[in-house]
């Protein structure tokens, strides 16, 4: 089943096409992946499914619902929760605050929204930091934090933007560990961008490729990185980190 | 509910707290008329600086024009009174209205061409001189001369129409001060109160939670006025003058904002101990200069300005967290 479907999406910025007629079909507890250079577009098309801004040209489709005009919040309440890449914590409220305040998008009370903000903390192994301020964390912390503020939201759907960027690989492996947890257990479809090509090979059950805001391969982790575009565009230059 | 409150509140800090209560509630027994009255102005500033705390501190707004409120209820409570002979008991509930509907419009004009920041204070400030230009031309309300209510000796002891002395408006401003604090302390914790710690943090990670924005922002705004409305009445039948020029003034809009400012902004006591250091100070400022023969005008906001600098630059997060940490006061978790 399709949970979530882009279809020949283009996000044009002052003369730069950022996201280029890209179309991909999500299925409903898939682990997604879409990788490709700097500046492909990548981060632009979550800011398009998130509902930022919406795309010049193209639908984009949630269970079947068309969201591509409808306003962030509106889209995290249908069940879509995202990451952002450049971190944004809430930096003066405490760890426990931050995913309590995802929390509270569903659970009935105040009470119960802290009481799943420390289930995930535990999850995310950030139960220990729960009292301090974010401010005060690391950036792998941090981007725990994202993941779990956005977990907390209960989504169907999670957006998960570059969170391995800035783990050593010992963090990475935890981090594949926890989110193949979320993925079976709590049935959560992701759709990740991911650089650690690493993680991408262990986790992802389809890789999207966007070079210069245009597809160029979909596939599994195994076609994808024997095509031939792809290893000249994005995998000979970045290699496998 | 109240009990619920004190969840995770420390032992100390309850004693504290359960002491200032007794202090306040004692106080006119021993005090002065004077010293009641300076205790009416540390209320009124704490309840005041709750409101004004609500905008900024919780919901990051932060409002220069706050003394549009109080001059509109004032004038409209005291109006109703004077004109129409109905009591600020029920002449507050029009006076408050008329606040909330004015900051809707504000509000709406703000986040619908999404003026924010710096804007949104200017434009706060635009709304309080359209007010003060305005009501210095109304006629109805004696205009630039002033508005007066009749202090009649006969009308003394009518509590119901706020004719009364000093321990009466004293404990008036105290409940106003308590119940400010309350309801702060509760939506604290509630989930609207998580909405605007949110959106003040950063708004397009609230939004990106399933918080609309402006929803948010609007909700702290009313009620941000509605309250500071409330305090108009109060001043409109404690002072029994109005002036256009002082009451709508923007010297008024910051002094509202003092006290949260020194006690510390977001915090549930920071306007509290902000209220209880500036309000006797600027009375001791004032008999100062005046015994030292030091009449020249501005003398008081020159030191309260340089007192102000010297706590923003020692203390920038204000002086409760500050206190609290040497108290050992802090809770923990939420
Ligand atoms: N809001 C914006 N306004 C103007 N240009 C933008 C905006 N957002 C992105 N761009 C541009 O669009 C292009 C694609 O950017 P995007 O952030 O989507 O890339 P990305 O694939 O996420 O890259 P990275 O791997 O570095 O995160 C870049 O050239 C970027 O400068
Ligand atoms: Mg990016």
């Amino acid at each position: 089943m399709t949970l979530l479907a882009v279809n020949r999406v283009t996000k044009r910025f002052r003369g730069l096409v950022a996201v280029d007629n890209v179309s991909l079909q999500v299925d409903a507890g898939a682990m997604f992946a879409v990788i490709g250079p700097n500046g492909a577009g990548k981060t632009t098309l979550f800011n398009l499914i998130a509902g930022v801004f919406p795309p010049d040209t193209g639908t984009i489709s949630f269970e079947g619902e068309r969201i591509d005009r409808a306003a962030p919040e509106h889209i995290c309440q249908l069940g879509i929760a995202r990451t952002f890449q450049i971190v944004r914590p809430f930096a003066e409220l405490t760890v426990m605050e931050n995913a309590a305040i995802g929390a509270m998008l569903r659970a009935p009370d105040m009470d119960s929204s802290y009481a799943q903000a420390g289930e995930i903390l535990r999850r995310l192994d950030l139960w220990d930091k729960r009292d301090r301020k974010a401010h005060g964390l690391t950036l792998p912390d941090r981007k725990r934090l994202e993941v779990a503020r956005a977990l907390a939201t209960r989504p169907k759907l999670l957006l998960l933007d570059e969170v391995m960027a800035g783990l050593r690989p010992t963090e990475t492996d935890r981090m594949v560990e926890i989110l193949r947890g979320i993925n079976r257990e709590e049935s959560i479809t992701i759709l990740m961008i991911e650089h650690v090509m690493r993680a991408v090979m262990a986790l992802a059950t389809r890789v999207h490729v966007l070079h210069h805001g245009a597809t160029i391969a979909e596939g599994t982790p195994t076609e994808v990185t024997r095509d031939a575009r792809v290893i000249e565009s994005y995998l000979g230059a970045e290699a496998f980190a | 509910m109240i009990a619920e409150l004190f969840a995770g509140v420390s032992t100390r800090a309850r004693v504290l707290l359960v002491l200032l209560a007794v202090v306040m509630l004692a106080a006119p027994l021993v005090l002065d008329r004077y010293l009641v009255s300076v205790l009416i102005l540390v209320c009124l500033a704490a309840y005041t600086g709750q409101a004004w705390n609500i905008l900024l501190g919780f919901a990051g707004l932060l409002s220069l024009g706050h003394a549009l409120y109080l001059g509109l209820a004032a004038y409209i409570s005291a109006g109703l009174y004077v004109h129409f002979g109905i009591g600020p008991w029920l002449g507050v509930f029009p006076a408050v209205a008329v606040c909330v509907a004015v900051a809707a419009l504000l509000g709406w004009l703000a986040f619908r061409f999404r003026i924010e920041g710096v804007y949104f204070a200017l434009l706060t400030i635009a709304f309080a001189e359209v007010a003060r230009i305005g009501f210095d031309h109304i006629g109805f309300t004696g205009g630039a001369g002033g508005f007066f209510l009749p202090v009649r000796s006969e009308d003394q002891g009518q509590w119901w129409n706020l004719r009364s002395g000093p321990t009466f408006f004293y404990y008036l401003a105290l409940l106003l001060a308590a119940g400010a604090f309350l309801l702060c302390a509760v939506l604290r914790r509630s989930r609207l109160g998580h909405r605007w710690l949110a959106v003040r943090e950063d708004p397009e990670a609230a939004q990106a939670l399933g918080i609309h924005i402006n929803r948010a922002r609007m909700s702290a705004l009313l009620l941000s006025a509605g309250m500071t409305g409330i305090a108009g009445v109060f001043q409109a039948f404690y002072a029994n003058n109005l002036f256009p020029s002082q009451i709508f003034d923007i010297s008024r809009s910051i002094d509202l904002i003092l006290a949260p400012i020194i006690g510390g902004v977001g915090t549930l006591f920071g306007p509290i101990l902000g209220a209880f250091v500036l309000a006797p100070l600027g009375e001791v400022l004032i008999s100062i200069t005046g015994a030292i023969g030091l009449n020249a005008p501005g003398t008081k906001a020159l030191v309260f300005g340089l007192f102000l600098m010297a706590i923003i630059a020692g203390v920038p997060t204000g002086l409760w967290p500050r206190l609290a940490s040497l108290l050992r006061l802090r809770s923990v978790g939420r």
